[in-house]
């Protein structure tokens, strides 16, 4: 019965990380980033998505405050910050969390190029609604990684159940 | 993944793939352990690459922007490799890859970076790189760079 439940949760994880891969939210990077935990390191993956989900969150909150500011002119400093958030979401195999970030700063460049009043604001409320689909995306990667971080903690749990260490 | 010393190296080149054992450059070539510097202002990349590093058997240290690498090199530190970032608060990577090559630092120093236009990437290989690469680093990567640094030596 125990053993059922290892398999069982191996399946499940199995079955989100290929409807992940299928959706393209994450891409091979992630799949490096598994092979990169070992009985060296066995919460790798928990530790390092855990540092990205508190580093992003941080980058995002300075985002939205960057675009709500009347004054809005720090366009470099939204640059950097786009720059560190793709890199980390490069790193681990974000791939729809960094391509947004690509839209993004592209948005954001051609609204620092903008001349014209008019075209300034068109190009601002383009930012915006970029930054809605960072955060909208940002949002479903940090619930599916909780989730399958989740479901391999349970794995581990019953694995040891099945295989206690003998003495 | 399997942790490689050193020693444990073996002659053939071959990419990794799935669980397979990184296999990279011949042991007769390494009269030392090598090491490597990573500089990078990005926590989760700071942990990435050194992991990386670290499972091939290589000595890594990590600091947070270019000034800690100069300063580290004043001190007297040497490294085989240095994985240079470029946008890092402080000192960023093309000014420290500058000062470094100034001083008469040898070492391979190669570039990485999330996303740079080719007049970005001109300036930052300009400062003295011996190569670039976009983030992320691959284990591939990493292989084909030692490679590099052992044909050389």
């Amino acid at each position: 019965m125990l053993g059922l439940g290892v398999d069982r949760l191996q399946a499940d994880m199995d079955r989100l990380l290929a409807l992940l891969f299928h959706q393209g939210v994450l891409d091979e990077h992630f799949l490096q980033l598994q092979q990169l935990q070992d009985e060296t390191s066995p919460n790798f993956v928990s530790e390092v998505v855990n540092i990205y989900f508190h580093e992003s969150e941080k980058l995002l909150r300075s985002l939205r405050e960057f675009l709500m500011d009347r004054e809005f002119s720090e366009y470099k400093k939204m640059g950097i910050h786009l720059n560190q958030l793709m890199g980390s979401s490069s790193s681990i195999g974000a791939k729809r969390v960094r391509n947004v970030c690509v839209v993004f700063r592209a948005a954001s460049e051609q609204n620092n190029r903008a001349g014209d009043a008019n075209v300034f604001l068109y190009l601002g409320f383009r930012c915006l609604r970029a930054l809605e689909m960072l955060e909208h995306e940002y949002c479903y990667l940090k619930n599916k990684l909780h989730e399958l971080i989740q479901i391999e903690q349970q794995r581990v749990m019953a694995a040891r159940v099945r295989y206690p260490i003998q003495n | 993944m399997k942790s490689i010393a050193n020693e444990d190296l073996i002659g053939s080149k071959s990419m990794p793939h799935g669980n397979d054992v990184c296999q990279g450059p011949s042991s007769h070539s390494l009269n030392k352990k090598v090491t490597a510097l990573v500089v990078e202002d990005n926590v989760v990349n700071q942990m990435i690459h050194k992991r990386l590093l670290s499972n091939l058997g290589i000595e890594t240290q990590v600091v947070e922007n270019g000034k800690e690498a100069v300063d580290l090199h004043h001190s007297g530190a040497v490294f085989d490799l240095i994985l240079m970032d470029m946008e890092m608060p402080i000192m960023n990577g093309p000014e420290a890859t500058r000062v470094l090559r100034a001083m008469g630092v040898r070492s391979k120093i190669v570039g990485v970076t999330a996303y740079s236009g080719d007049y970005e990437k001109r300036v930052f290989m300009d400062a003295g790189l011996d190569d670039y690469y976009e983030k992320p680093l691959t284990m591939a990567k990493l292989v084909s760079l030692l490679q590099e640094l052992v044909d050389n030596n």
